[in-house]
């Protein structure tokens, strides 16, 4: 197993450096750079010349690239060319906010889903199995901006219950209900689309497994029909919804980029859409980098757990 | 001796999308403690669906509509759910066609035996354990102590058939009902499994219902047999008589198609011509006159009862019950009849 896990991450590493070539020939394609987002235009062009030149924008791209990977392998993820702040620190303070509204999430759309795909496939063509299946479809095509903006005008505006956005209240430390309370609106958007999509695999896995003969043999054990669904099938029915639900991870770890901005949330998103909209290279690839090895490490994360849980399956 | 379970009538539907389905249609049996019934006949007779009733295991579209089922003189048949779950697993246990697939996956063998153990003998963490270990050594399972920390899928057919049967008499049922048990398996396995079920109806006592299509399986096994068709029982007789003097044209025809080394080589096999037909489409008369080669007008329009014709061998037959004779005069009548109405017509 470990040494299954240290050949994994030992691919990693190609794997990375490829993307970030890949990332960083992409994102100097995009018209504009970060001197032209930032400097006065009324700026002398002798001055704004000197300024690309100090800032290494005016080296060939491959040049630019490999002193990034220089300072990136002393560790040092360099600095932000609109804030000057380290890259590092930005991306440190918005990593947390993010993780923590990620789970909060996927927590909450996995209590809806797989309660709700159970009960789906228990009542399969029944009015009950409609109603989860057409809810699954709203949840799964309403557009968040539109979904956010309808619960901050009813639950803040109208209701005046939660805030409208951030992630505490102003200029303070409200304790952990005051952010449980700012966590709460924001949650319930990115929930209700991974339910959405989550709803179906249940029920399509649980339909599977309650055609299963061992069903049968549990029940002619005189085992409670409670136990034969929730224990005998359930946990025959989850093993596929692993991979799906590792999936989700790195989608939520890149940042909720749209969620984040309506709410005002702190987090990965917001500094993705404001480092790309001043061509903060640094900052972008940065980002880009962390989204990659999310997406490795939930892959990685999806298989040890999935044979963890199934005993037929053996990572070697 | 009392009789154990007493199946009286039973008549059992399920509902699909074309409307309802009786499956199993009026089946009375007896069965002693300790004794073996074989039930055979092809598939779809409604042979399973006989022991899916006793267990009422019968899913969310089947039910029992008529008839009455007693275990021990005690009726079964109304029970609620919650005290059918007390009888199933302890009273009355089943084992199935297909080991590969009857065992759960994701459960190491020992705490699937531990949980029916735990379920009906009250018994405490170790002592279920110790109990289900003893219940593997005695279905011949080599190493119990490691088979009990691993999962299904590093057995074998045979071993995990083993297993199932292990399972199904942990709690020292009165009745066990096999349900196709050996025909999943290879030929030498087979013979091993049927040579275990023997060895422990000897040592526990306990009352096989033997459900099967392999009249080899039954004339190994079997102290008495009912044949079905159609979810009808077509004949019962103990196990010697039925060999001896097979009395429905279902029967013989059943045993004509199996294959005897010592036969001639020109000789071809003989087969019943046709399938049972479907459950929608039940013919009238004799359920068994479309294919049978006896078939006369009689059969056609009426169905025979189910008599005792010598003691203890029943048939559902008008050719076996001696009416055969009756229809070429019936159809003869009728021709005399013919041209009276058409002279009454002119």
């Amino acid at each position: 197993m470990l040494t299954y896990i240290a050949r994994r991450l030992l691919i990693f590493i190609p794997v990375l450096l490829g993307i970030t070539v890949i990332n960083f020939i992409i994102v100097n394609m995009a018209p504009g750079n970060p001197v032209d987002m930032y400097i006065d235009p009324n700026m002398s062009p002798d001055i704004i010349e000197a300024k690309k030149e100090a800032l290494g924008l005016n080296d060939p791209i491959l040049i630019q690239y490999l002193k990034w990977l220089g300072t990136l392998l002393t560790g040092d993820l360099g600095y932000s060319m609109s804030s000057y702040a380290p890259v590092a620190q930005l991306v440190g303070e918005r990593i947390m906010p993010t993780v923590t509204l990620g789970l909060a999430a996927l927590v909450l759309a996995l209590l809806i889903a797989i309660p709700l795909g159970i009960l789906s496939a228990l009542k399969q063509n029944t009015k009950i199995d409609y109603l989860v299946t057409g809810l699954s479809f709203i949840g799964t095509s309403i557009p968040n901006f539109f979904l956010g903006l309808a619960l901050i005008y009813i639950f803040a505006v109208n209701l005046g219950v939660l805030p409208t956005g951030g992630m505490q209240k102003l200029g303070g430390d409200g304790g952990m209900w005051d952010r449980i309370a700012h966590m709460i609106l924001p949650a319930i958007v990115l929930a209700t689309a991974i339910a959405g999509r989550k709803v179906r695999y249940v029920r399509a896995s649980m339909l599977d497994v309650l055609k299963q003969d061992y069903l049968r043999t549990a029940r002619s054990k005189g085992v409670h029909e409670f136990w034969v669904t929730n224990k005998h099938a359930l946990r025959n029915a989850l093993l596929p919804v692993i991979t799906v639900v590792g999936l989700e991870i790195p989608l939520l770890l890149g940042g909720a980029i749209i969620t984040e901005q309506i709410f005002q949330w702190p987090g990965i998103g917001q500094l993705t859409l404001q480092s790309m909209m001043s061509r903060d290279y640094p900052t972008i690839m940065a980002l880009n980098l962390i989204a990659a090895i999310a997406v490795l490490g939930a892959n990685l994360l999806t298989d040890i757990l999935y044979s963890a849980a199934d005993p037929r399956i053996k990572v070697s | 001796m009392n009789d154990l379970l007493e199946v009286d009538g039973i008549q059992t539907v399920f509902r699909t999308e074309r409307g309802e389905v009786t499956s199993v249609d009026g089946v009375s049996f007896r069965l002693k403690a300790g004794e073996t019934l074989g039930i055979v006949g092809e598939s779809g007779c409604g042979k399973s669906v006989t022991s899916l009733s006793i267990m009422r295991l019968l899913g969310k579209n089947g039910s029992i509509r008529r008839g009455e089922i007693r275990l021990n003189g005690r009726s079964i048949t109304g029970l609620a759910e919650s005290a059918m779950r007390q009888i199933r697993g302890s009273e009355v246990s089943m084992i199935f066609q297909d080991p590969m697939t009857s065992l759960n996956p994701v459960f190491t063998i020992g705490s699937q035996l531990i949980e029916s153990i735990s379920l009906h003998l009250k018994l405490k963490n170790k002592e279920a354990r110790l109990h289900a270990i003893d219940m593997l050594r005695k279905v011949g399972i080599s190493r119990p102590e490691e088979i009990m920390d691993e999962y299904p899928h590093k057995l074998s057919g045979g071993m995990r058939q083993r297993v199932m049967i292990a399972i199904a008499l942990s709690c020292k049922p009165k009745l066990l009902i096999a349900d196709e048990p050996t025909t999943a398996l290879d030929v030498t396995i087979q013979a091993q499994i049927l040579d275990l079920m023997k060895k422990l109806r000897e040592e526990t006592g306990t009352a096989i219902m033997l459900i099967t299509h392999d009249l080899g399986v039954v004339a190994e096994m079997a102290d008495r047999v009912i044949v079905m068709y159609a979810g009808q029982i077509v004949e019962e007789a103990d196990v010697f008589t039925l060999f001896d003097k097979p009395l429905h044209p279902y029967t013989t025809g059943l045993m004509g198609s199996i294959p005897h080394l010592d036969a001639d080589e020109e000789e071809t096999l003989a087969s019943i011509p046709g399938t049972v037909p479907p459950l929608q489409q039940m013919p009238s008369g004799c359920r068994f006159h479309t294919r049978c080669p006896l078939a006369g007008e009689k059969c056609m329009s009426e169905s025979p009862p189910l008599l005792e014709l010598a003691e203890g061998h029943y048939v559902r037959c008008w050719a076996a019950q001696g009416h055969m004779e009756l229809s070429p005069t019936e159809s003869s009548s009728m021709e005399l009849s013919l041209p009276q109405t058409k002279g009454a017509m002119t």
